[in-house]
């Protein structure tokens, strides 16, 4: 043939092999981690709080410490995330996307209850384990048996009320409380659900509930609702509330000087923002979460997020987030490899030290959680909780100075 | 009379949210869907300069009212002028205006999380005081006063100065007005520019009461739209008076009967000014 052809021959089969070397040089070298949830959208405020500082400050640790060592080498982190604008199809859409296109090899899980259900059978279909934080819900048990890659960290809805109805018992028991609760909560899926598991427990622990009231989520007036709650003269005032009306319900409670022993909002009161925009006002009052700042790992922990990020972590799932994610680390490297399947046979069988502490999965659910914390003098400490130490006791709200 | 004055207060917020959507579409007939990220950009401003500057959002919203004008002149002459000269009528501007605003509205989203990604959470003049026997919350009230304010002296410059008549002209009709020498273009553009300024300063008055963050402008955006179609559009006292319903029938709604039928009550009385009187309350009929 003559020279032209044999040139252009030749410099194909160059491209193409340095194509090829070049695919398998790059694909060997990092971990592609894929990771989707909200920086937009209605459950932002939250995800960036809890959820996107921890993969920040887990990335940048495992790297700084050299990677992982996965297939004999040490390999770092390659991060991908996208944003699914607090909208479930964008969701599917994103992890649709680093499944098939990015390719990634492991997948930090979603936030937010619903982002989980909904992402589970893609997890499961393409067999990447889910370690999920974000998601309280008492549908554990079916999930766990449909989904085998799918696990749970946080706690079911269940364990998230019986938690405030336990502290209501105590508080009744010694004679701080007496019998009567106003309890509102956001007409979310979320506050619906707390709601109705709440109400039969509180009936049979023989509460009664003297203000039984729900409203949509984004409220601009929720005055109409601490007047109603206060006319009912309550002694304890629970509230199963999304960030936005948490902030409302408080400080209308502190306009209206509401008068009770006991006041519980749910989500958001355990953000350092919460005892910051109340300070002294917000003593004693109850909300999710916890976390017990004397444990030496958790202050570690608290520290460096606050250094490597520039905000402080949640008091509740930010230190679950991270455990979480060096659960998926530890799993990779005792497997050795990156094989999903090996992978998640591992978080099942193996116990991970973590900075909850040590953490064993049952069933493919963790029982190491906070469920209830209180604002102590500028710090939310744990009072409940399940295989945790270190809770505290529960102080009597007196006045809203 | 608890109700009447969480109505009233709760009205005034609706005012703030509403006018100036109402000086927007009704003048400039623009359908501006990044009206609730404006309101947004208020309130964050007013955040940011109360957390880290220690300024009052009282004084920040003397801070805002020139920005927010110039920036959202700007918006006007760049984005929205070209769309204004090429569209043949009302309709298509309508529909090209609310196209370029709501992609307007995701670049000011991204750019107000990329700001403060969290919620704007402060304190500022919360205690209680008492107002005919009722408790409400400082700022709420502050909120009210300044609502009246702005609505009363926008009223008034409206119909009682030369410059108001202009717009008014203009949002009776851009083709007659331009025929008896108002120079329409520069008119609109004022009316954009001044509603945007009166949306920043209600943003940055309700973020002392209510929390916010970057991503709920699109709630807002459908209340205040809510409010200027029950009012009118071109009014200032249509979109004044739909806020007093609406925040009265929400209040006694939520107080009376149940706090989770309040959305529902306002959406019923939507619909039932859309059967039986679409122009609004204050709107006159389409010839």
């Amino acid at each position: 043939m003559n020279r032209r052809t044999l040139l252009r021959l030749g410099s194909v089969a160059l491209l193409a092999m340095a194509t090829a070397f070049s695919g398998n040089v790059l694909a060997g070298e990092t971990i592609k981690v894929g990771a989707v949830a909200p920086k937009s959208g209605g459950l932002a405020g939250g995800s960036t709080v809890t959820h996107w500082p921890n993969v920040e400050l887990w990335v940048k640790e495992v790297n700084d410490a050299g990677g992982l060592m996965v297939d004999g080498v040490r390999k770092q982190i390659e991060l991908i995330e996208y944003d699914d604008k607090t909208n479930p199809g964008d969701h599917i859409k994103a992890l649709q996307r680093l499944i098939t296109q990015d390719e990634v090899d492991i997948l930090l899980p979603p936030y937010g209850t619903g982002f989980h259900i909904a992402a589970a059978p893609i997890y499961a279909k393409h067999g990447y384990p889910m370690v999920s934080v974000t998601s309280i819900t008492d549908q554990v048990g079916p999930l766990t048996e449909k989904f085998p890659n799918m696990f749970f960290t946080l706690g079911t809805t269940s364990a998230f009320v019986e938690g405030v109805v336990e502290i209501l018992k105590d508080a009744r028991t010694a004679g701080t409380i007496g019998k009567k609760i106003a309890m509102v909560n956001v007409a979310d899926a979320f506050g619906i659900e707390l709601a109705e598991v709440a109400r039969p427990m509180m009936k049979a622990a023989g509460f009664e509930i003297v203000y039984d009231k729900s409203y949509p989520l984004g409220t601009a007036d929720l005055s109409p609702i601490m007047k109603g709650a206060k006319a009912s003269k309550p002694d304890a005032f629970i509230a199963w509330s999304y960030p936005p009306d948490t902030f409302g319900l408080t400080k209308e409670a502190i306009t209206e000087n509401l008068d009770v022993k006991i006041f519980y909002t749910a989500v958001a009161s355990s953000f350092p923002a919460y005892g910051g925009a109340f300070g002294p006002a917000a003593n004693n009052t109850l909300g999710a979460g916890g976390v017990n700042p004397n444990d030496p790992k958790i202050a570690a922990y608290r520290k460096k997020h606050e250094q490597v990020t520039g905000k402080a972590p949640d008091y509740w799932a930010s230190a679950n987030t991270y455990a979480a994610f060096e659960i998926l680390a530890q799993a990779i490297e005792g497997v050795g490899t990156i094989d999903r399947a090996k992978i998640t046979q591992y978080i099942k069988d193996n116990s991970f030290d973590t900075i909850m502490g040590k953490i064993k999965f049952e069933n493919q659910v963790s029982y190491k959680f906070w469920s209830v914390g209180q604002w102590q003098d500028g710090v939310f400490r744990g009072v409940k909780g399940t295989g945790v130490d270190g809770s505290v006791g529960v102080r009597a709200k007196s006045g809203w100075q | 009379m608890d109700i009447l004055v969480s109505g009233f207060l709760l009205a005034g917020t609706y005012v703030l949210i509403a006018m100036g959507l109402n000086l927007q579409y009704g003048v400039a007939r623009i359908m501006n869907l990044a009206n609730g990220e404006v309101l947004i950009a208020g309130a964050l401003a007013a955040f940011w300069l109360s957390t880290n500057a220690e300024i009052s959002p009282l004084i920040t919203i003397f801070l805002l009212a020139p920005t927010a004008f110039a920036v959202n002149w700007l918006i006007y002459k760049i984005l929205l002028r070209p769309l204004v000269k090429r569209s043949k009528s009302r309709g298509q501007l309508e529909v090209d205006s609310i196209l370029a605003t709501f992609g307007l509205s995701f670049i000011m989203v991204g750019l107000m999380l990329v700001v403060h990604g969290e919620f704007y959470t402060y304190e500022f003049l919360s205690q209680p005081i008492t107002i005919l026997g009722s408790i409400v919350a400082m700022n709420r009230f502050i909120a009210f006063i300044l609502a009246v304010l702005v609505a009363i002296s926008l009223y008034f410059w409206l119909n009682h100065t030369r410059a108001g008549s202009a717009l008014r002209a203009v949002a009776v009709s851009p083709q007659a007005a331009g025929l008896v020498g108002i120079d329409v273009p520069r008119v609109a553009a004022i009316a954009f520019a001044l509603g945007g300024s009166v949306t920043a300063i209600g943003g940055a008055l309700i973020s002392t009461f209510i929390t916010l963050d970057g991503s709920v402008g699109v709630v807002f955006t459908m209340k205040a739209l809510i409010i200027v179609i029950l009012g009118g559009v071109g009014d200032i006292r249509g979109a004044v008076f739909a806020a007093l319903i609406l925040g009265i029938v929400e209040t006694s709604v939520a107080t009376l009967i149940d706090p989770g039928l309040t959305l529902a009550a306002a959406y019923l009385i939507f619909v039932l000014i859309l059967l039986f009187r679409p122009q609004g309350l204050f709107g006159r009929r389409p010839t």
